[in-house]
């Protein structure tokens, strides 16, 4: 078993044009969700991995993956594999970003999503205005992957993206 | 079928996810607030993520025509296999909070070993699966913390929650036919083996909600043989009824 991705150069910039349906600003080449791609014989074989076990997405990713392949020119396979699972470390620094641009605040380190999900820690940065006066308002937020958040110096409501490792 | 005993055993898991999530997801919409609404949702639709790994692997050995939604969907009463517990239903906050609690301590023992199991469709799911039992047993701990050591009212719920629930607890160590067979090949988990931690974990927690343990030594059992309680023909009924009023529909 391997963490490492092995995907066809070729292929990257293709892929690039899917996003996850839910955070459309993120490509699920940013995200991590694809561990392999090669062709084979004029066809692609994809392996994508789910960030939760219910992740309603990856239906549509696998859809939307086939048909960037075949306007490309390519047939396409692809299958859902579980290991290795899905960590919050396999978000590029680009997809961060796109994250945080989005309105959502990028995943802490382990201990710190710990200190703010459990201890009431104030440090997860608002989207908005920067301020680290936020609270947690729920451990769960609007998808599996978010929790919620608001600052008491904007007041701005946001989502922060849970730690998963 | 071949591996028998492998299908019968990965139900024994996916049922209780099944039904938990099933019961769960009634509370969409019906949550006390929408912060607890969207928990038990979200929660709910991780088991359902789980559920379907484990059936879709379950069908595979079945072989035929057999899909996930065939197993999920159109099995009799009787063919369910999921402890009493997760099948008991939403009376007040303090019972879902209650009934997640005392599986969650399970749900997530029952994972660490499973990740060791010989099978790795198994230990694949379980380390996927391990990573969100483990949050939602962090999410049911503080209301128990919050509700038992809150207002009078709140604790009283609680308490009356745990009493009553405590009956369906100890049928989480016992082990069926399948069970035995699949810890001699090492694929199983002894689920005997947890029962010691798990009531000190329980207990702990509840000593610190200012909650008493329940002292009845008497306990229910049934779920795992498929002999259910008065509530388990309300739940299939619901999550069967498309199924049987346009059967073999699909989405």
């Amino acid at each position: 078993m391997t963490t490492e991705q092995n995907i066809d150069e070729i292929l990257i910039p293709i892929l690039e044009h899917v996003s996850d349906p839910e955070i459309p600003v993120l490509s699920i080449m940013d995200m991590g969700v694809v561990r392999s791609a090669v062709i084979k014989n004029k066809i692609v074989y994809v392996e994508i991995t789910p960030t939760y076990s219910g992740c309603p997405a990856m239906d549509v990713i696998g859809d939307d993956i086939k048909t960037v392949l075949k306007v490309a020119g390519y047939d396409s396979r692809i299958e859902l594999i579980l290991a290795p699972a899905w960590t919050t470390d396999w978000i590029t620094p680009r997809g961060r970003k796109a994250l945080e641009d989005y309105g959502i605040a990028a995943p802490l380190g382990a201990e710190a999503d710990k200190d703010v999900l459990l201890n009431g820690k104030r440090i997860v940065k608002c989207t908005n205005c920067g301020s680290q006066n936020t609270r947690l308002v729920s451990q769960f937020g609007s998808t599996a992957c978010k929790a919620q958040f608001q600052c008491d110096d904007c007041q701005e409501p946001f989502d922060y993206f849970k730690c998963l490792k | 079928m071949k591996n028998e005993n492998l299908y019968n055993y990965i139900l024994g898991i996916a049922d209780n996810s099944l039904i938990l999530g099933q019961r769960l997801g009634e509370l969409t919409g019906h949550g006390p607030s929408l912060e607890t609404d969207i928990a038990c949702t979200n929660m709910s639709l991780d088991l359902f993520g789980q559920v379907r790994s484990y059936y879709q692997y379950a069908a595979k050995l079945k072989g035929g025509d057999a899909t996930e939604d065939t197993i999920a969907f159109l099995r009799k009463e009787r063919d369910y296999v999921n402890v009493l517990l997760v099948e008991q239903p939403d009376r007040d906050f303090a019972y879902t909070m209650a009934r997640q609690f005392l599986f969650d301590v399970y749900h997530l023992l029952f994972l660490q070993e499973l990740q060791k199991s010989h099978d790795i469709t198994l230990t694949a799911i379980a380390k996927k699966s391990i990573k969100e039992v483990s949050y939602h047993q962090r999410f049911s701990t503080d209301w128990i913390k919050r509700l038992g050591d809150g207002t009078t009212v709140s604790h009283d719920k609680m308490q009356e929650a745990i009493d009553s629930l405590w009956t369906y607890t100890d049928e989480l160590f016992h082990q069926t036919a399948a069970d035995k067979a699949m810890v001699a090949e090492g694929i199983g988990v002894d689920v005997t083996a947890l029962k010691v931690k798990y009531y000190s974990l329980v207990n702990a927690v509840l000593e610190e909600a200012t909650l008493k343990i329940p002292e009845s030594k008497w306990f229910q059992k049934g779920g795992k043989k498929g002999i259910h309680t008065e509530h388990f023909g309300y739940i299939l009924s619901n999550m069967q009824y498309m199924q049987l009023a346009y059967p073999n529909m699909e989405w």
